[in-house]
């Protein structure tokens, strides 16, 4: 059974695991709470303009969408704890309307808070230890990580530490708040790269030397939007202690020469292609000589001190293989399925990660309701430790599971909407929230998510089909991802309609895609909403014809590159066969 | 007479801002004056003399070239054409730190208030804040964040050299 004691409600300071705030940490997100009511107080008197309230609101994650404001509340490295999953929840049902959106920076939003409660929102966050600070506008935002991080039996070492020094490093630095753009920086430390990494304005790979050191190997200008780039190393072997004045020097040579005519060529990317990598590190380098082993180089106590909150917590003894579990594997068909994609390696015998899909059919890919968090986070605390992950793929991990409580929680996750089995196939989609809510979007996402399930619903077809990943974004700037999907989606505007265009060969450098890491090419022109099932189902049948034995879609564009895609999905116009199949329907 | 923030006073304003069109002439006005930088490097020998001459930067020039004059100049402003342009940060910044300016380092241009408190960690100390702004309230915002997590400026150390951290006194719920 469960190994926390039952009935006993969790403290964020008896957690393993996580970090805890102390005193500073305290007093910098309650000095926030106040700073941020008071903006909002001078907004609504008049003495702070809508312009000049903006880029104050978007550094504390509130947008003014089509309906009410967003909120986007961080969570750092996608780490939460079952405490703040119910904060969340609570949130949820006391400012909003009953559920929230899990995103694709490990960040949750809120769709329909009013203005004058995003203060007491905000209070309540931190109560828990939660903020919303620079989850949007031209700063660093929430450092993401690996979804994996501590358990996962590739690891060379817990990123954690490092990504939760680099999110008290970048909080309110008061050199980097107004910078081109917004800035995205991503650490991973693992053989599989689970964090999009080469995909960020800097990725940290976190690696080991000969002698057990830790170094990191930094990528920059990487990023999606309308310039999608993966990110070039400028640096090999850098010591970890220099992490943090490493990234200084990028940060102080972005912020002094990017571009400020155009929006749409200020990110870091544009820069280092305009300079050329060599001399976009060579002017880094420069720069660092200045700061290398200066104040900002990182001590081994304070390494240790953030260290020590993630520590694994004590797992108990467990033989390898539960024969009961093994005996309901064999004798429960849909466990089965569900276990096949929803349970991860552990590197603690008999454990496992759970993955708990929020992509059901008919369900916006990533959303998850008040009562939907609650279940979860006693899941959290009965199956595990109290402790939870949310991935950039939009699902929420368990992950401390006994094999013998597979079968359990699966059942308790099915009577509750999260158990579909479809985790790194194509109705996992990743997708934006799209023209439906966003005001940035120039096309919905939402609907196309839903009637791509809706065509592939058969789950025998999706799991022969396979892993694939199926990004849809609702405009350039590319929430969804979709120029690292295998199959992305791109909603674009013409003429005030809305269009859909088609790329394939994208990876976001997991192992799903072989752990490559690249751009989507565009297959064609642009369709219309309702020919999407048709357009996915052709790429699908292509691969399907096409494969051999073990490829996976991901695999044949990469054998055969888009032609063949290309051809079958411009044969006969879409719209006229879909009216043809009607026909015969009738 | 124009007031401006100087450390944490409002004070008068006795200096003006010289801000010539394109073209005309590179003379000096008399009085105490801030010259565009490209002034003050056409003719800091001649008006090195004067000690009622200071400088402007604007946030695409390099204040690496007023290396030499940094301690002839009694203030040195950055000036932000708009307070989303986040340049003049790091170029007050690099003046204090890199470039040991010592004298007054003051943000004119598109200075509001909520600025006030990232200008004076990077090495601002005096703020000509927008007239239209109400310079007294804007006073209480110097100081929004009493322990910031970063080395700059001000602090000069991070707080994991500052203080001892992990010093947790009550979980919080």
């Amino acid at each position: 059974m469960a190994h926390a004691a039952a009935g006993n409600a969790f403290d964020i300071g008896e957690l393993a695991g996580m970090y805890v705030y102390d005193q500073i940490d305290r007093t910098i997100v309650a000095e926030r709470v106040a700073q941020y009511r008071d903006q909002l107080r001078r907004f609504q008197a008049g003495t702070l303009s809508e312009d000049e309230f903006r880029p104050l609101r978007l550094q504390n994650g509130l947008y003014i969408q089509k309906h009410a404001p967003m909120l986007r509340v961080a969570i750092p490295y996608g780490l939460l704890s079952s405490t703040q999953l119910r904060m969340l929840a609570t949130i949820a049902r006391k400012y909003d309307r009953g559920y929230a959106h899990f995103t694709t920076r490990q960040n949750i939003q809120y769709n329909w808070p009013r203005l004058e409660d995003t203060g007491d929102i905000l209070a309540d966050l931190a109560s828990v230890e939660m903020h919303a600070i620079q989850t949007s506008g031209n700063c660093v935002r929430n450092i993401t990580s690996d979804e994996f991080a501590g358990i996962a039996p590739d690891e060379i070492l817990d990123p954690r530490p490092m990504a939760e020094i680099l999110r008290q490093w970048s909080t309110f630095h008061p050199e980097f708040a107004f910078l081109p753009r917004k800035f995205k920086i991503a650490v991973s430390a693992a053989a599989e790269d689970r964090a999009a990494t080469a995909f960020h304005d800097i990725g940290l790979y976190l690696e080991k030397d000969a002698a057990g050191g830790i170094r990191v190997r930094v990528l920059v200008g990487g990023g999606m939007g309308r310039t999608p780039i993966v990110g070039v190393v400028i640096r090999q072997d850098l010591p970890w202690e220099h992490t943090l004045t490493y990234v200084e020097a990028i940060l102080r040579v972005y912020n002094r020469h990017g571009r400020r005519d155009n929006m749409y060529k200020a990110r870091i990317k544009i820069l280092v292609k305009a300079l050329g990598p060599d001399e976009f590190a060579r002017q880094v380098e420069e720069e660092w000589v200045h700061l290398k082993d200066g104040a900002g180089l990182l001590t081994r106590e304070e390494y240790d001190r953030v260290a020590a909150y993630f520590v694994a917590p004590v797992h108990a003894t467990l033989p390898s293989v539960d024969a009961a579990h093994e005996a309901r594997l064999a004798d429960d068909v849909p466990f089965r399925r569900w276990a096949g994609r929803a349970v991860r390696p552990h590197r603690v015998p008999g454990y496992r990660a759970v993955v708990l899909s929020l992509k059901p059919t008919g369900v916006p890919p990533g959303d998850v309701t008040a009562d939907q968090m609650n279940r979860i986070a006693d899941w959290a605390e009965r199956f595990g430790f109290g402790e939870l992950r949310v991935s950039h793929e939009q699902n929420v991990i368990l992950p401390d599971v006994r094999l013998s409580d597979l079968h359990e929680l699966w059942q308790e996750a099915r009577a509750h909407g999260l158990a579909t089995a479809n985790q790194g196939l194509l109705t996992d989609i990743i997708c934006c929230p799209g023209g439906d809510f966003c005001s940035l979007a120039n096309a919905k996402s939402i609907p196309i998510a839903e009637a791509v399930q809706r065509r592939f619903d058969d789950l025998d077809y999706l799991h022969d089909i396979g892993e694939i990943n199926l990004n849809i974004s609702g405009c350039m700037n590319s929430c969804g991802h979709h120029h690292a999907g295998h199959i992305g989606i791109l909603g674009v505007d013409k003429d005030g309609a809305e269009w859909y265009q088609v790329s394939i060969g994208g990876a976001d450098g997991s192992s799903a895609g072989r752990g490559r890491s690249a751009i989507g090419k565009v297959i064609g022109p642009s369709f219309a909403a309702d020919a999407m099932p048709e357009v996915i189902a052709r790429l699908i049948e292509t691969y399907l014809e096409l494969r051999a034995d073990g490829e996976r879609f991901i695999d044949v564009v990469e054998r055969t590159g888009i032609a063949p895609f290309k051809t079958r999905v411009y044969a006969t116009p879409v719209a006229a066969v879909q009216r043809a199949e009607e026909a015969v329907d009738v | 007479m124009s007031e401006i923030i100087l450390r944490d006073r409002v004070v008068a304003d006795t200096w003006q801002i010289h801000r010539p069109e394109a073209g005309t002439s590179p003379a000096v006005p008399a009085g105490h004056v801030l010259v565009p930088l490209a002034i003050w490097l056409g003719q800091a020998d001649v008006i090195a003399s004067r000690s009622d001459v200071g400088v402007w930067i604007a946030p695409h020039e390099d204040p690496a070239t007023l290396r030499d004059s940094l301690d002839r100049l009694p203030v040195v402003a950055v000036d932000f054409p708009k307070f989303t342009d986040g340049r003049g940060y790091s170029i007050g910044h690099l003046l204090r730190t890199r470039y040991g300016y010592r004298g007054e380092l003051r943000a004119i241009g598109d200075v509001l208030p909520d600025q006030l408190d990232y200008l004076r960690r990077v090495g601002f100390d005096a703020y000509a804040v927008r007239a239209d702004k109400d310079i007294r309230d804007a006073l209480r915002l110097l100081t929004t964040f009493s322990e910031p997590y970063q080395n700059s400026w001000e602090p000069p150390l991070p707080a994991f050299r500052r203080v001892a951290r992990g010093q947790v006194t009550e979980v919080p719920r």
